[in-house]
């Protein structure tokens, strides 16, 4: 058995302890490529029968046409209930403050839209593409990742995760983040994506567009993002390497059309993927400061 | 990624092993280098390494902070819990489980240990065999690991000596005897210089043994014991209510050893019922024969009431059921355990209670001593027997990994409290 092969049935085991686990499972939907995979196992798991639970897209307002696009077009091509938790929604109401300045993003904000949106409609275990090899906090992650009734993580207090047995008890108000393709590296998921032949969204193929370079990073110009006296944008051929909000998501200069030219791409890289990520280079602990307040 | 192709991904195994440590054994320096010379850190997470260095005052890059990934561990300067780490060869992927080495993480490196196929045992050549040795030797046999590589480091600082290296390869096979570990395979190496960790050593010229990743590359995948017969425990039934699939019926899970073919007589346990296979598939895809570690979905011939927990055998060799078992423990939860306790206790799928029936000895990871207590308390290792409510379908830790283990759930916090390999 391939190696992929193998972690294709380690996330279908792990998907299916989730359904049998919990009562009111949902899989987080970014529009992004692992959880374009994750949604792929997950149909595995269960054909012929529907997915046994929602799709949960939290909407920053500051997503690309072509993520929201293709978000819809996947719920109806699988039929797919779609539950939207709008970051909008929960600045209204006064429970997000937006912010401000130069680098201001909603990324931060996510996480009291996704928190909301769990509480609303009784999530117990919210499904995510996360995986280890992303950045270092990630690395200690568990498969099930047990959230106190705040919903933030205690990376020094986790359960223990023995064999391929998941614990996935909880007591009221308490919920849990599960994590089935922790073990792929972002080459597995571009073979993999070869392998299955998955549909992508266009942004992670060549395509002109529109850029301007900040601290190391290309970004899109967008109306949403403020730019710097000084800064000028330029027409490039470029791709994404991860999808996410706009204000953070960094493009490459980059000719790859075909999954074949990405994954040579992503091969002879020396840079991980998060490198274009602007929310993680705001301090060497960004992530676990966002994932214990209960982050994706 | 060097020699990469896409022909050649495709045709990857995938290996997972574990190694323990503290920070002065150099595991972190090894695990860097592994990382490092196979080319599996990028320069944004060596730039950030750099960057907290110079910060903390270092000379050089501390290749330690590459693998310590929560603030309080980098902070102290200590790996707190199991962390995961990936690599590739051309030809293989590699999975670490990666951690800490003192005795109060004693419930991590099980942890860690428990889905390896492989342990690196660190060894300083100027130290020799430890307490410290015994103890992540010990835990690397009883969660059932074949192949201990002991890495014999630091050999720049004794000039490559082979007596030095020597006395030490018999002193462990002398002790290994004790702990019944299958294949043992010596390297010397220097993790801080590289010397036969990715590239072989020009400083050991006595060594023909191959390099640390040659004999990683070598190991077999997926080698833990599975010498029960076929075994598949039912996760989830898959019932489509649709149209389309109207009658359709199938059980879905992982194979836990052996291979189930279409046709096959098959039991389900504990009920005792008996049919034949007679579809299995994979997605949209039917196949003939699966075997582990396949997650698949099979119907069957004629559908009994099986649910979740259920488990599918083969009658060639079947497995032992039961409602008094003796296992080995490794406790990890901060409340002591008692002879009269109750826990959730959840073995393949299926979940029951259980009661601490009686603690048969406490084992001191150190030395392999035994003693006798009334209590077993968080990192020890001891033999209980429990009574659980419902029988449990189960084969014997050593021959079935995933049959012969279960986890102990605290029945008031729900956290994992403690993990057995059933011995009897």
């Amino acid at each position: 058995m391939n190696h992929l092969k193998e972690l294709e049935s380690e996330s279908i085991y792990i998907i299916r302890e989730v359904a049998a686990q919990f009562e009111r499972p949902a899989l987080l939907f970014s529009g992004g490529k692992d959880s374009i995979v994750l949604t792929h196992l997950a149909l595995k798991a269960f054909y012929p029968a529907k997915l046994p639970f929602p799709l949960l897209h939290i909407d920053t307002g500051h997503n690309f046409d072509e993520t929201l696009q293709f978000r819809d077009e996947l719920a109806k091509r699988i039929d797919a209930r779609l539950i939207v938790g709008y970051v909008q929604q929960s600045i209204d109401e006064g429970k997000a403050t937006e912010e401000k300045g130069i680098n201001a993003s909603r990324n931060v904000l996510q996480t009291v839209t996704l928190l909301d949106t769990i509480e609303k409609h009784k999530i117990d275990a919210a499904m995510g593409g996360g995986r280890r090899d992303e950045e270092k906090a990630r690395a200690k992650e568990r498969f099930f990742s047990h959230r106190d009734e705040f919903g933030q993580w205690d990376p020094k207090n986790q359960r223990p995760e023995l064999w391929n047995i998941l614990n996935g008890k909880k007591r009221m108000g308490e919920h849990f983040r599960v994590f089935p393709i922790s073990n792929w590296t972002e080459m597995d998921i571009w073979q993999y994506i070869l392998m299955e032949n998955i549909p992508l969204p266009v942004l992670y193929f060549a395509h002109q567009r529109e850029v301007f370079f900040r601290d190391g990073v290309w970004l899109a110009k967008m109306p949403v993002i403020q730019m710097k006296p000084g800064e000028s944008s330029e027409e490039k051929i470029i791709r994404f390497r991860t999808i996410g909000d706009i204000t953070c998501t960094g493009a490459t200069i980059s000719t790859a059309s075909t999954v074949e030219d990405i994954i040579l791409e992503t091969a002879a890289s020396r840079v991980t993927e998060r490198g274009g990520r602007f929310d993680d280079k705001r301090s060497e602990s960004a992530m676990e400061d966002r994932k214990r307040e209960g982050y994706f | 990624m060097e020699g990469f192709s896409n022909k050649g991904y495709m045709n990857m195994s995938m290996l997972r092993f574990t190694t323990a440590g503290s920070v002065d054994d150099g595991k972190s320096t090894l695990i860097g280098r592994l990382l490092y010379d196979t080319k599996s850190i990028f320069e944004d997470q060596l730039e950030q390494v750099k960057h907290a260095s110079i910060q903390k005052g270092a000379e050089h890059i501390n290749l330690a902070l590459l693998t310590d990934g929560l603030r309080a561990e980098r902070e102290q300067g200590i790996t707190i819990d199991v962390a995961y780490r990936y690599f590739a060869t051309p030809n293989r992927k590699f999975i670490i489980a990666d951690t800490p080495g003192h005795v109060q993480y004693t419930r991590n490196m099980v942890t860690g240990a428990s889905t390896a196929d492989a342990a690196i045992i660190l060894v300083d050549v100027r130290k020799g065999i430890t307490e410290q040795t015994c103890r992540h030797s010990y835990i690397a046999s009883l969660l059932g690991i074949r192949h201990l590589i002991v890495c014999v480091n630091k050999m720049d600082l004794v000039s490559f000596d082979i007596e030095a290296f020597e006395k030490i390869k018999s002193l462990f096979q002398a002790f290994a005897k004790k702990i019944q570990a299958q294949e043992l395979h010596f390297v010397p190496i220097s993790a801080l210089f590289g010397d036969n960790v990715v590239s072989l050593s020009e400083n050991t010229p006595w060594y023909n043994g191959g390099t640390l990743i040659e004999i990683l590359e070598k190991i077999p995948v997926n080698n833990f014991i599975a010498n029960s017969g076929a075994r598949f425990p039912i996760q989830y039934v898959i019932r489509p209510q649709s149209d389309d699939f109207h009658d359709y019926r199938a059980y879905a899970g992982r194979i836990a050893s052996g291979t189930f073919s279409i046709g096959d007589t098959v039991m389900i346990l504990p009920s005792g019922h008996k049919t034949n296979i007679k579809s299995i598939s994979v997605y949209q895809e039917n196949i003939s024969s699966a075997s582990f570690p396949l997650s698949v979905s099979i119907s069957l011939d004629d559908d009994f009431d099986i649910s979740r927990g259920d488990v599918m055998v083969k009658m060639d060799n079947p497995p032992l059921i039961s409602q008094e078992i003796t296992l080995m423990v490794s406790w990890m939860s901060e409340k002591p355990m008692k002879i009269g306790d109750k826990y959730i206790l959840r073995q393949a799928a299926r979940e029951t209670k259980a009661i601490v029936k009686s603690i048969n000895y406490v084992v001191d990871v150190n030395n392999l001593n035994q003693f006798e207590r009334d209590h077993l308390q968080m990192n020890e290792i001891a033999s209980i027997s429990l009574k659980t409510t419902q029988p449990l379908v189960y084969d014997l830790y050593k021959e079935n990994r995933i049959t012969g283990s279960v986890i102990l759930v605290n029945e008031g916090t729900f956290e994992t409290a403690g993990a057995g390999m059933i011995s009897a």
